[in-house]
C-alpha cells in the first residue's frame, strides 16, 4: 500500500509536469513532434540497460542527442522539421527495437512502474517540480513565440534558443515518465492533457493549469486501477487520459466554457 | 550581411533611424535594392509600393529580424514599437486580450491606461462590455478593427518612442480604418511619437504622413 501511494506521488509529479509541458507544445502545433520525440528515448534506455545504468539516463542522453541534432538542422538547413523529425525519430525506435535485450523490451515500450526505485522515484519527484518551475518562468516568452515569432523576435527574444530550452525539457519529462508508461505512450502523457483541456479553456491561465490536473487525475485513476486489477499501469493511464478528452470533447459544446 | 548599429548619430537634426544602401537578397533574387531614407524626430514616414515591391520586408531588416547588407543606424536607447499586418491566430488557442497584454505589462492600471488611448472605453456604461467582450474574450475571436487596436495597445505598453505599422488597416473594414489612423495621428500628437507606415491607401498617406518612400519607384 505504501509502495502504491509512492507511486501515485511520482505518477502525479510527472503526469502534472508533462501535462503543464504538453499544453505549449499543442499551441505550438508539435504535437506530432511530441509524440514522435518520445520514441527516441527507446535506443538510450536499451544501452542503459545493456551496460547496467539507470535506463531513464540513458533515454535522457539519447533524447538530448536528437533533440540538439535536430534543432542544429533545423537551424542551419531547408529541411522540413517534420520530415526531419519523421527520419531521425522513427529510425530510433528501430534502432531501439533492434537493440534491446528482448526481456527488457516490453517493459522499455510500455513501462513497469513497479520497476521505478525509491531514489529514482524520489528524482523524478524534485526534478518533475523543477520543469513546472522552468516552464513557468519562459512561459510568457514561449505564449508570444507561439502567437507571433516576429513580435516575440522583435521584443527580443531569442526564440531559437527558448524552442532548445523547451525542447530539452520535454526530453527530461519524457526521460522521466518512460519507466511509468513506456517510450511508446509516453507521448500521450505530454499531448492528450493538453488537448483536453483545450476543449474547456478559453484563457491560457485554465487551460495549462487544466492539462496538468487531467494528467494528474489520469495518473491517479491510472495507476489506482491498474494496482487493483493487476493491469499494465502505462496503457491505463493513457486509456484514463483519453476518457477525459472524450468527456471534455462533449463538455465544450461548441464554445470553451472556462 | 550588416547588423543593427546603434551608435549615436551625431548630426544637427535629430535623425532617429538613417539607412544607406539597403540590401535583401531571398534566394538570389533582390528584393530590395540600394534603399536609403531617414527618419527625423516626430516625423511620420509611409512606405508605399505595389503588392512584391518589398514593404514588409523592410521593416523585417530595420527591426533585425531577417539579414541584410547595407547600413541600418537607430539613434541608441530608443524603444521600438512593432505592430503587425494582423496577428493569424487559429480560433481555438485558449488567450484572452487580457493576458496577451500582459505579456508585456503586468500592470493592470497601465493596461486599462493604454486601451483607452486606443479607443476603447473604461468607464461605465462601457466597463462591463470592455471586460466581458474584450479584455475576457480569446483574443482570436475579436473583429477586425479590436484585434488591430489590441495590437497598437500591445505595442504601445512599452512606451516606445517609434512606432513600426505594418498596414494598419489591413483586414479592417472602412469605418474602423478612419478610426485607425485618426487614433495614430492622435497619439503622435500627444506622445511626441515618430511613426513609419506602411499602407497601400494614397489618401490617408497624403493626410497623414509628411514624407514617403515609394518602393516602387526606388526598385525602378
Amino acid at each position: 500500500m505504501n509502495n502504491l501511494l509512492f507511486l501515485i506521488l511520482v505518477g502525479i509529479a510527472v503526469a502534472a509536469a508533462a501535462g503543464y509541458l504538453g499544453s505549449f507544445m499543442v499551441v505550438k502545433r508539435m504535437s506530432l513532434v511530441g509524440d514522435a520525440l518520445t520514441h527516441v528515448a527507446l535506443p538510450g534506455m536499451a544501452v542503459a540497460l545493456t551496460f547496467g545504468f539507470s535506463p531513464i539516463l540513458g533515454a535522457f542522453a539519447a533524447l538530448a542527442l536528437a533533440i540538439f541534432g535536430v534543432w542544429y538542422l533545423q537551424e542551419h538547413s531547408e529541411i522540413y522539421p517534420e520530415a526531419l523529425i519523421g527520419v531521425v525519430f522513427t529510425a530510433s525506435l528501430a534502432l531501439g527495437v533492434l537493440i534491446t535485450p528482448e526481456a527488457e523490451l516490453l517493459e522499455a515500450l510500455f513501462g513497469d512502474i513497479e520497476k521505478i526505485t525509491p531514489i529514482e522515484g524520489l528524482l523524478a519527484i524534485i526534478i518533475s517540480f523543477l520543469i513546472i518551475l522552468i516552464t513557468r518562468k519562459i512561459s510568457k516568452k514561449m505564449i508570444l513565440g507561439v502567437i507571433s515569432e516576429e513580435l516575440a523576435k522583435s521584443a527580443g527574444i531569442a526564440i531559437s534558443k527558448l524552442n532548445l530550452v523547451y525542447l530539452l525539457l520535454v526530453g527530461v519529462v519524457v526521460a522521466l515518465g518512460v519507466k511509468f508508461v513506456g517510450t511508446l505512450l509516453m507521448g500521450a502523457l505530454v499531448i492528450v492533457p493538453a488537448v483536453a483541456a483545450k476543449n474547456i479553456s478559453r484563457s491560457f491561465k485554465n487551460y495549462s493549469l487544466f492539462s496538468a490536473l487531467i494528467g494528474i487525475l489520469s495518473a491517479v485513476i491510472g495507476v489506482s486501477l491498474a494496482y487493483l486489477f493487476q493491469f499494465p499501469a502505462g496503457p491505463v493511464i493513457v486509456l484514463t487520459s483519453a476518457a477525459i478528452f472524450v468527456l471534455t470533447f462533449f463538455l465544450r459544446k461548441g464554445e470553451s466554457v472556462c | 550581411m550588416g547588423e543593427i548599429n546603434a551608435k549615436i548619430l551625431l548630426m544637427d537634426k535629430d535623425v532617429l533611424l538613417s539607412v544607406s544602401g539597403l540590401k535583401v537578397k531571398f534566394d538570389h533574387h533582390l528584393i530590395l535594392d540600394d534603399i536609403s531614407f531617414e527618419v527625423e524626430k516626430n516625423e511620420t514616414l509611409a512606405i508605399i509600393g505595389p503588392n512584391g515591391a518589398g514593404k514588409t520586408v523592410l521593416f523585417k531588416a530595420l527591426l533585425g529580424l531577417i539579414p541584410f547588407a547595407g547600413e541600418v543606424k537607430w539613434q541608441s536607447g530608443l524603444k521600438i514599437g512593432y505592430v503587425p499586418q494582423k496577428l493569424a491566430l487559429p480560433r481555438d488557442l485558449p488567450l484572452t486580450t487580457l493576458e496577451f497584454l500582459r505579456l508585456k505589462e503586468n500592470n493592470l492600471a497601465k493596461i486599462y491606461k493604454i486601451l483607452e488611448q486606443v479607443g476603447f472605453q473604461k468607464n461605465k456604461p462601457h466597463e462591463g462590455h470592455l471586460k466581458k467582450h474584450v479584455l475576457e474574450t480569446k483574443v482570436s475571436v475579436l473583429s477586425g478593427g479590436e484585434a488591430q487596436r489590441i495590437l497598437i495597445a500591445f505595442a504601445l505598453l512599452e512606451d516606445p518612442d517609434v512606432l513600426l505599422f505594418d498596414e494598419p488597416t489591413a483586414g479592417v473594414d472602412i469605418s474602423a480604418e478612419e478610426t485607425i489612423y485618426s487614433l495614430l495621428h492622435k497619439l503622435r500628437q500627444k506622445q511626441s511619437l515618430t511613426m513609419l507606415l506602411i499602407s497601400h491607401e494614397p489618401e490617408i498617406v497624403k493626410k497623414y504622413a509628411d514624407k514617403v518612400l515609394d518602393l516602387g519607384k526606388q526598385q525602378k
